[in-house]
C-alpha cells in the first residue's frame, strides 16, 4: 500500500492514477503504408499518397507492427486476441489527413495483462506492486503542426502521420507519483527488451497520457482529468504532483473537477486546460470498412512468443538465484537491456578467459562492472554504448586480476589507460611493466629493509598496536611500486613480525 | 428518434459543414423523414445475429515491413504530395494558425 | 465505310486486330461523337481526345511491329470521374475537388490502359456517386439520349454512373467504367438500354477510386453487350495488394467461357420482389425474362429473400455512415477547394470549405451518417443495420441452395424525367430497391436490356449470382440478350 497522501487543509487525500502510454512501434515502414518511419527527416518527405489521404487511397497493415504488438502483449503476460479489428476514430484536425485515426476500440489486439514494479523504500514503495494493464491496441500516429514559422499560418508536416503506435492502457492502479514513475520506467525497460519500441522519450517515441483523480480514503473514485503527451518519467511525476494538488485545492475550495484534457508545461511544472480539443468528444467510432478483421493463427502467436528474449524480471531472478549476485547488482544490471547484454557478454568472456564457470566469475564481473567500470566510464564522460572497451577487452583485464598478474589497484590504473588509449589490458601491463611481483625472496628483502628503517614502529607493533600492520603493508607496496602480490606481502610480513 | 434544429446544428458542426439557420430549418423535416424510414429496422429480430464484418469471406492480408516497396504507396514523393495543396510553403502544408 | 461508333467493343477490337480499320480512326470517330454531343448530353466533365488518340496510335504501332495486343487494344472508353487519372482532373463531380489533378492512376484505369484501351474523357456522375438520376453533379445534369415519344422533356440516364450510361447509349463510347455501391452500374444501364455488371465485392481494386461507401463500392464495366462486359471485366479485375479487401483469386477467362446454354441450371425468382404497385411493364418484362431463361434450358424455382424489405433502410444507414467518414478528408488542407473566410480559424475553414464544396445530397448523407454514428445512437442504427445486413446476406445464401442465379427487375420503373423525383430524397432512394440487396451481400449482379415499356423506354433485367460466379451471371445475361434481341436505340436529337 502506498502511503502517499496529499495533506489538504481539511484532511488527507489519496491519488488515483492511470497511464495511457503511446509507444512508437519499431518498424521500418508505417502501419498502413510503405513510407519510412525514421526520425528527423525533411518535412513531408516520408509521406505517401496513403498517408496524405489522397482520394481513393487505402490502408494495408504492416505485419511487423502487428507482430511487435503481439510480442509486447506476451511480455506483459496479456491475453492475445486472435480476432481483432481496426476502428475509425473520427475528428477534424490539421495533423489528421484522413479526418479519422485508424485505431482499435471495440476489439483490441491485446487484452488484459500486468507488470510488476519493484519495491523502493526511499520512494515510498515498500513492496513490489503489480499494476494492471487493461489493453494494448495498435493505431496510427498523427502528423505535426509547427506554429512558430509563420505569423498567420501553422505548417503541417505529415512525416509522423501513419507511424504505428501501441497504446498501452493501464488500470488506475497507481497511487503516487513514484509508482507511476516506476511503472513507466518498467514499461520502458520491457519494451526495450522486447525491441518493440526504442523508448526514446525525448524523440517522442514514448509519451504518456496521465489520468489523475483524488479522493478521501475509502471514498468512491473522483472525477479524473487527462493530461496529454507527457514525455518523460520526471514530467509524468511532476504532472501528477501538480494535478493532484490542484484538484485538492479545487475540491477543498468547494469547487468540482471538470473531466477535461489538460496540457503539461515542463517550464512551469504545471498543467492547464486544453480547450482546443474540447469540442471533439464525439468520435463516432466504427469498424474501418477498408480493413477486414485481423485474424491471427496459433503459429503466428507462437512464433512471437518464441522470438522473445529473457525478460527483465526473469533475468533479475536468475542473476540472484543462479549467479549469486546481490539484489542491488542484479537490479542495476537488468534495468537496461544494453547493460544486461554487456554484462552477459562480459560474463561469458571472463569465464572463458579464466577457464571457469560463469557462476564462479559472476561476482567478480558484476562488482567490477557496477562499481569500477561504470565509475570510470562516468568519469570519462562515456557510457556503455560509447565505451571504447568491449566486453572481451574487459574480460582480459579481469583475467589479469583473477590470475594474480596484477593487483586490483593496478587494474584501476590499467582501466584508465584502456579508456584513454583503447589499448588492450595485456599490452598495457606488458609495456609498462605492471606485472605483480610474487618473488618471495625479493619481497622478503624489501620487508627487511622497511622493518629496519622503522624500528620504533616495530616496537610499538610488538607492544600491541596491531593497527600498524597496514602501515608496513603500505610501505612495502610503495617500495615495490605497487607491484607486489598483496597476498604474499601479507603472509611474509606476518612471518617477519612474529 | 427524431432530430430538432439544435440537433441538426450539432451534427453539422460535428461534420464540419457550415449551415445557415434556414438550411437547418429545411433539413429537420428531411432528416426526420429519412430517420423515421430507416428506423423500421428496429422491428427485425436480430437476437444472436452477429453484425456483418466481411461481406465476402476473406481474411486481412498483412504486408511485409519494407520501405517504399511499391512507389505508389511509398514515401520520398514530397512534390507529388504537395502538388495539389491550396497552400504549400517550404515543404509544408499551410493552414490558418492554430492556437493550442 | 462502316460507322465505327456503331460497333461493339468486341467488333472494334477484332477490326483493329485484323487491320480492317486503324485504332486511330476509331478514336477519331468517337472523339468527334463526344464533341458533337457534349453540349446536349453533358456526359463528360472533361474530354481527353489526345489521350484517346495517343493510346490508339500506340496500338496501331504495336500491331504494325507485330507485338501482341491487349484485351482492350484499340478500344476508346469513357472513364467515370470517380477513378483517379494521373494528370487529368478527377472530381467525383464535386466542386470540392474542382481542379484536382491526381499524381497517381487508379489500379483499374491503369489495367485498362495497359490492356490497350484509350481514354475519351472523364464521365459525369452523381456527386461522390450519391444519386440515382445524375442530378447531383456539380457539373450539371447528364441528359439521357432517350426521350419519350413526342416529348422533349429531358430524362434521367440513371445514376450514379449516368455519364457512362448516357455516353454508351448515345454511341459516344463503346464501353465505360462504372462503379456500383447500391445499384449505380445496374440502374443506369437499365435506364439506357445497355448492359453492366457489378462483380463480386473485391474483384476490382478500389485503390485510386474515390470512396463513397467502402464496404459496398465495386467497379465494373458498362457496355452494349454481355460479351463486351465480360471482356472489359477481365481487363479491370484482379488482385491488388494495395487494397486490403481485394480478392486474391485468378481472373477467369469469362468471355471465352460464355455460354447461353442454361440446361441444368436453376433460376430463382424471389417472391418478395413482387412489390405491390410494381408497374405492369416491369412485371411483364420480368415474366419475359423467366420465359427466356426457361427457353435457354434453365429450371425456374421460387425462392424467398425474407429480409428484402429491410435492404434499403439498411443501406441508407451503412452507406451514409461510411461516407460521412470517407469524405472527412475533403477539408481544404491538402488538395481541392479551400474556403477561408476573413478571420477564419482552422475549424471555420473546414466548415466553410465543406459547406461550399459539397452539394446538398452529399451534405444530407454526411449528416445522416454522422448522426447514426454519434454517441448514443451507434448501436441502435449502425450495429442494428450491420446485423440486418448479415440476415440479408444469409437470405441469399439460403436461396442459392436452391438455385444458381436469381432473376429480378433491375429498377422498379423505366427512366423518369429530370426533376420528377428530386424533390423527395426518399422517393429517389426507392429507385434502388431491387439493386441494393446484392450490394449489401457483395454478390455479382448485372443488368441487361430486356425490352421497352409502353413509352418505348428501355427496361432492364437483373441477374444476381453466387459470390465469385460472374460466369453464371454473364451466361444468364447472354441467354436473355439473345432472346430479348434488344435493338432499340435513342433517336439522335442532339
Ligand atoms: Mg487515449
Ligand atoms: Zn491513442
Amino acid at each position: 500500500m502506498s502511503n502517499y497522501r496529499i495533506q489538504g487543509a481539511t484532511g488527507e487525500w489519496e491519488v488515483v492514477i492511470g497511464l495511457e502510454v503511446h509507444a512508437q512501434v519499431t518498424s521500418n515502414a508505417k502501419l498502413f503504408s510503405g513510407s519510412a518511419t525514421a526520425f528527423g527527416a525533411e518535412p513531408n518527405s516520408q509521406v505517401s499518397l496513403v498517408d496524405a489521404a489522397m482520394p481513393g487511397m487505402l490502408p494495408v497493415p504492416n505485419m511487423e507492427c502487428i507482430r511487435q504488438a503481439v510480442r509486447t502483449g506476451i511480455a506483459i503476460n496479456a491475453q492475445i486476441n486472435k480476432w481483432s479489428r481496426f476502428d475509425r476514430k473520427n475528428y477534424f484536425y490539421a495533423d489528421l489527413p484522413q479526418g479519422y485515426q485508424i485505431s482499435q476500440l471495440y476489439h483490441p489486439l491485446v487484452g488484459e495483462g500486468s507488470l510488476t514494479i519493484e519495491a523502493d523504500e526511499k520512494a515510498g514503495i515498500p513492496e513490489p506492486k503489480t499494476i494492471g494493464i487493461e489493453r494494448i491496441h495498435v493505431e496510427q500516429d498523427a502528423g505535426k503542426l509547427m506554429h512558430d514559422q509563420h505569423p498567420t499560418m501553422s505548417y503541417v508536416d505529415l512525416n509522423r502521420s501513419g507511424v504505428a503506435l501501441m497504446e498501452i492502457v493501464s488500470r488506475p492502479d497507481m497511487a503516487s507519483p513514484a509508482e507511476a514513475g516506476a511503472y513507466l520506467s518498467k514499461l520502458r525497460t520491457i519494451l526495450r527488451y522486447v525491441g518493440s519500441c526504442d523508448g526514446n522519450m525525448d524523440q517522442g517515441s514514448m509519451r504518456a497520457d496521465v489520468n489523475v483523480s483524488v479522493r478521501r480514503a475509502g471514498e468512491a473514485l473522483g472525477t479524473r482529468t487527462e493530461t496529454k503527451n507527457v514525455n518523460s518519467v520526471r514530467f509524468v511525476m511532476a504532472a501528477i504532483e501538480h494535478e493532484a494538488n490542484r484538484q485538492v485545492d479545487v475540491l477543498e475550495a468547494g469547487g468540482t473537477i471538470v473531466q477535461e484534457t489538460r496540457l503539461f508545461d515542463p517550464d512551469t511544472g504545471s498543467t492547464r486546460s486544453m480547450r482546443s480539443k474540447e469540442d471533439a468528444h464525439d468520435y463516432r467510432y466504427f469498424p474501418d470498412p477498408d480493413l477486414l478483421p485481423l485474424e491471427l493463427t496459433d503459429a503466428f502467436v507462437e512464433e512471437c512468443r518464441a522470438s522473445l528474449p529473457e525478460l527483465p524480471d526473469a533475468k533479475r531472478a536468475r542473476y540472484v538465484d543462479g549467479l549469486g549476485l546481490s539484489a542491488y547488482n542484479a537490479a542495476v544490471l537488468t534495468a537496461e537491456v544494453e547493460t544486461a547484454r554487456w554484462f552477459e557478454a562480459l560474463l561469458s568472456a571472463t569465464a572463458a578467459a579464466q577457464s571457469k564457470g560463469e557462476a564462479d566469475v559472476a561476482k567478480q564481473a558484476s562488482n567490477w562492472l557496477t562499481s569500477e567500470f561504470f565509475g570510470a566510464l562516468n568519469k570519462a564522460g562515456k557510457d556503455l554504448a560509447s565505451s571504447p572497451i568491449s566486453p572481451e577487452g574487459a574480460a582480459e583485464l579481469l583475467a589479469l586480476v583473477g590470475n594474480g598478474t596484477i593487483s586490483g589497484s593496478i587494474a584501476k590504473a590499467v582501466l584508465e589507460k584502456m579508456l584513454e588509449t583503447g589499448e588492450g589490458a595485456n599490452a598495457i601491463v606488458e609495456r609498462e611493466g605492471l606485472k605483480q611481483n610474487s618473488d618471495t625472496g625479493a619481497i622478503e628483502a624489501v620487508i627487511a629493509d622497511v622493518l629496519a628503517k622503522n624500528t620504533d614502529k616495530v616496537e610499538q607493533y610488538k607492544g600491541g598496536k596491531e593497527a600498524l600492520f597496514g602501515f608496513f603493508v603500505g610501505q612495502t607496496m610503495k617500495a615495490m611500486q605497487g607491484k607486489a602480490n598483496p597476498g604474499i606481502v601479507n603472509e611474509l610480513l606476518k612471518k617477519a613480525l612474529a | 428518434m427524431s432530430v430538432d434544429t439544435a440537433t441538426v446544428a450539432k451534427i453539422a458542426s460535428l461534420a464540419r459543414i457550415k449551415v445557415s439557420e434556414a438550411e437547418v430549418q429545411a433539413m429537420v423535416p428531411e432528416l426526420n423523414g429519412i430517420l423515421a424510414w430507416v428506423e423500421q429496422l428496429g422491428e427485425v429480430n436480430v437476437a444472436g445475429v452477429e453484425p456483418m464484418t466481411a461481406v465476402i469471406p476473406n481474411t486481412l492480408r498483412l504486408r511485409a515491413d519494407v520501405v517504399n516497396a511499391d512507389p505508389l504507396t511509398g514515401g520520398d514523393i514530397r512534390d507529388a504530395v504537395l502538388a495539389n495543396a491550396p497552400v504549400a510553403e517550404h515543404g509544408f502544408f499551410g493552414v490558418p494558425k492554430v492556437i493550442e | 465505310m462502316t460507322n465505327l461508333t456503331e460497333l461493339t467493343l468486341a467488333e472494334i477490337r477484332g477490326g483493329v486486330a485484323a487491320g480492317t480499320f486503324k485504332a486511330v480512326e476509331v478514336a477519331e470517330s468517337f472523339n468527334a461523337a463526344v464533341a458533337d454531343a457534349q453540349a446536349a448530353l453533358n456526359a463528360f466533365i472533361v474530354t481527353t481526345p489526345e489521350a484517346a488518340l495517343a493510346a490508339a496510335a500506340k496500338v496501331d504501332a504495336d500491331r504494325a511491329a507485330g507485338k501482341p495486343l491487349g484485351k482492350m487494344a484499340g478500344v476508346p472508353i469513357g472513364m467515370k470521374d470517380l477513378f483517379a487519372t494521373k494528370g487529368v482532373q478527377t472530381t467525383a463531380a464535386s466542386k470540392i475537388l474542382a481542379g484536382f489533378k491526381p499524381e497517381y492512376e487508379s489500379t483499374v484505369s491503369q489495367k485498362l490502359w495497359d490492356a490497350g484501351a484509350g481514354m475519351l474523357g472523364k464521365l459525369n456522375l452523381d456527386q461522390f456517386a450519391m444519386g440515382s438520376s445524375n442530378e447531383t453533379s456539380a457539373f450539371g445534369n447528364v441528359i439521357s439520349p432517350w426521350r419519350r415519344p413526342g416529348d422533349t422533356a429531358p430524362l434521367a440516364p440513371g445514376g450514379s454512373s449516368g455519364g457512362s450510361s448516357a455516353a454508351i447509349a448515345a454511341r459516344l463510347c463503346p464501353a465505360a467504367t462504372g462503379t456500383d455501391t447500391g445499384g449505380s452500374i445496374r440502374q443506369p444501364a437499365a435506364f439506357t438500354g445497355i448492359s453492366g455488371i457489378k462483380p463480386t465485392y473485391g474483384r476490382c481494386s478500389r485503390w485510386g477510386v474515390v470512396a463513397f461507401a467502402s464496404s459496398l463500392d465495386q467497379a465494373g464495366p458498362m457496355a452494349r453487350t454481355v460479351t463486351d462486359c465480360a471482356i472489359m471485366l477481365e481487363a479491370m479485375a484482379g488482385f491488388d495488394p494495395k487494397d486490403a479487401t481485394s480478392l486474391d483469386m485468378p481472373v477467369p477467362d469469362w468471355s471465352a467461357a460464355l455460354s447461353a446454354d442454361l440446361r441444368g441450371k436453376k433460376v430463382g425468382i424471389p417472391r418478395e420482389y413482387r412489390l405491390d404497385g410494381l408497374s405492369a411493364d416491369v412485371a411483364k418484362s420480368w415474366d419475359d425474362g423467366i420465359a427466356w431463361l426457361k427457353d435457354a434450358g434453365a429450371e425456374v424455382v421460387d425462392v424467398s429473400l425474407p429480409h428484402s424489405k429491410y435492404a434499403l433502410p439498411t443501406y441508407y444507414i451503412i452507406a451514409p455512415a461510411e461516407a460521412s467518414s470517407n469524405l472527412a478528408r475533403y477539408d481544404g488542407v491538402r488538395y481541392g477547394l479551400r474556403d477561408l473566410p476573413d478571420g477564419a480559424n482552422l475549424q471555420d475553414m473546414y466548415a466553410a470549405t465543406r459547406a461550399a464544396g459539397f452539394g446538398p445530397e452529399v451534405k444530407r448523407r454526411i449528416l445522416i451518417g454522422t448522426y447514426v454514428l454519434s454517441a448514443g445512437f451507434y448501436d441502435a442504427y449502425y450495429t442494428q443495420a450491420q446485423k440486418v445486413r448479415t440476415l440479408i446476406a444469409r437470405d441469399f445464401e439460403e436461396a442459392f441452395k436452391q438455385c444458381d442465379v436469381i432473376l429480378a427487375p433491375t429498377a422498379p420503373s423505366a427512366a423518369f424525367a429530370l426533376g420528377e423525383k428530386s424533390a423527395d430524397p426518399l422517393e429517389m432512394y426507392l429507385n434502388d430497391v431491387f439493386s441494393v440487396p446484392a450490394s449489401l451481400a457483395g454478390l455479382p449482379a448485372m443488368s441487361v436490356p430486356a425490352g421497352v415499356d409502353a413509352q418505348g423506354l428501355p427496361l432492364g433485367l437483373q441477374i444476381i449470382g453466387r459470390p465469385f460466379d460472374e460466369q453464371g451471371v454473364l451466361n444468364a445475361g447472354l441467354a436473355i440478350e439473345q432472346r430479348a434481341a434488344f435493338s432499340a436505340k435513342p433517336e439522335k436529337w442532339w
